[in-house]
């Protein structure tokens, strides 16, 4: 099991930094796909088989479609990769590499403190039942907030989408039918989950 | 010796799994057009070998004998990731299907999940190849795709939750075994309808096939494609279509149950069964508009979906 979550995690590492990386908007969220994935088979192999199918099903199957989908409507060709290639200067990378050189000491430091290394965190499995349990218990107020913000959001995406009657509105519903349609669709996809 | 058959049985299992399904698949491409044809009073493909069934062989070597072309404009690398991409989730969901008490590939506790994850990943094959083949056609079927699974899929997993509360397990094996005395079918009728239309969408058949539409978008998302890659969209068609009635079977028709016949039989019997379902459902239906699709699945399916999963939990509620 060790090796396959250093191979796992290293994917997940190797994903992650080809999404800050690409200059194509799609490579991008495809490297993130990716990397989402590998999370979800590190829940798998540390004992929580329900949380690695959630990751897999919510993360990497639904809420990156959304994201590629409004990527492809927006349609960025190559002229928008140039531009973000003149925007990734060595400059840009001082600020990010400095905090994440901070919590890479602090990983360091907490793998010596603990003195066990490498040892998979999780021995029990836990099953879809434990998990159900505990959200509709003790963290019941947290998932009533959560389902506000989502209900807020399907809200705010059906007030968007809808088609405006007023006279005012021919001229800039042209403008925002595409925004607003990838909006509703993201605000219906919410929903869903 | 024992150990031996440790390493032979689990490689036997899984390389039959994986011959199976693809030769299903490829004969299901005879048996449509052999079906449509009878449904439509003509003859179907009757030339090459008895009955014309080595037609999917000649196909075969006629589609590997092509060019294997990229179009210049398109995104070369996603292009071909692609079909891979939609290909590899379909044939891994075999995986965790019980096909008899001692058969399974992986006898996983979180079966269906595996099953809803895999095939939300589907929808990348199909929506990458839209928008790397860079063209206006391919790239609406791509859009039609992502919206069109992304909605069916909320529906394909409600309505298999009351299996899974009747049953108690998200495992396929136990949710067999809870189906002793009575097919799911029963208790879960309105369930069993909204899964096997969810199953259609996900399939992007028809009457569901807007994705590819060849009347109004040429044949849109693999408008680009030929050759090897457009063979492999064309059989994980099939191969979808041989997982969903697969799965219609296993969790509302009691799978490999039933008298007389060994179990494996059954499961073949009832998997069979729901396949020409398939293809009679495309001899039969009309294609709807695309925003009729839309407001048929959120404004009726998804309330149904609802609506049996509160009154099923009432009712075990209730029973408990």
């Amino acid at each position: 099991m060790g090796v396959i979550f250093y191979i796992s995690a290293a994917v997940a590492v190797a994903a992650t930094v080809g999404v800050i990386t690409s200059d194509n908007a799609v490579h991008a969220l495809l490297y993130l796909i990716v990397s989402l994935l590998a999370i979800s088979l590190i829940f798998y192999i540390l004992g929580a088989p329900f949380a690695a199918a959630l990751e897999a099903i919510i993360y990497a199957g639904a809420i990156m479609v959304l994201f590629i989908f409004v990527i492809m409507i927006l349609n960025l060709g190559p002229q928008e990769a140039r531009r973000e290639r003149s925007w990734l200067k060595p400059r840009m990378w001082v600020g990010p590499a400095a905090l994440a050189l901070i919590l890479a000491g602090e990983l360091v430091y907490l793998l010596l403190e603990s003195g066990q290394a490498g040892a998979p965190a999780g021995t029990a499995s836990v099953g879809p039942e434990p998990v159900g349990a505990t959200l509709f218990g003790p963290y019941l107020l947290g998932v009533e907030l959560a389902s506000f913000l989502l209900l807020a959001g399907l809200v705010g995406a059906l007030h968007l989408g809808r088609r405006e009657t007023g006279e005012e509105a021919a001229g800039e519903q042209e403008a925002e039918a595409g925004a607003a349609r990838a909006g509703g669709a993201a605000g219906a996809a919410v929903e869903g989950e | 010796m024992s150990e031996l058959r440790n390493i032979i049985v689990p490689l036997i299992t899984v390389f039959g799994v994986i011959i199976i399904a693809m030769s299903m698949a490829a004969g299901l491409i005879w048996l449509e057009r052999r079906l449509l044809a009878l449904w439509q009073d003509r003859y179907g493909p009757n030339r090459v070998g008895p009955f014309g069934l080595l037609q999917v062989l000649a196909d075969l070597i006629k589609i590997i004998s092509k060019e294997d072309w990229v179009p210049p404009f398109a995104d070369a690398a996603v292009f071909v990731v692609a079909p891979a991409a939609m290909f590899i989730p379909t044939l891994l969901t075999f995986a965790v299907i019980s096909y008899t008490p001692g058969i399974a590939v992986a006898d996983l506790n979180i079966g269906l999940l595996f099953f809803l994850a895999m095939s939300s990943l589907t929808v990348y094959g199909v929506v990458l190849a839209g928008w790397a083949s860079d063209s206006k056609y391919s790239l609406l079927g791509g859009m039609r795709a992502a919206a069109q699974m992304l909605s069916y899929e909320v529906f394909m997993s409600l309505s298999l939750m009351g299996v899974v509360m009747l049953a108690g397990s998200f495992d396929l094996r136990q949710i067999v075994e809870a189906q002793r005395g009575l097919w799911y079918v029963v208790p879960q009728f309105p369930g069993m309808l909204i899964f096997l239309t969810a199953g259609v969408a996900e399939t992007r058949r028809l009457p569901f096939d807007l994705p590819e539409a060849e009347g109004e978008l040429v044949a849109g998302f693999h408008a680009e494609y030929s050759g090897m890659k457009f063979a492999l969209f064309f059989i994980e068609e099939y191969l979808g279509i041989t997982l969903i009635s697969v799965l219609v079977s296993v969790l509302f028709f009691g799978g490999w149950l039933g008298p007389l016949l060994p179990p494996l039989a059954w499961l073949a019997i009832k998997t069979m069964f729901f396949i020409s379902l398939f293809i009679l459902l495309r001899a039969t239906f009309p294609r709807p508009r695309y925003d009729q699709l839309m407001s048929f699945g959120w404004k009726a399916m998804l309330p149904l979906a609802l609506a049996n999963l509160v009154v099923t939990g009432g009712i075990i509620l209730a029973a408990r």
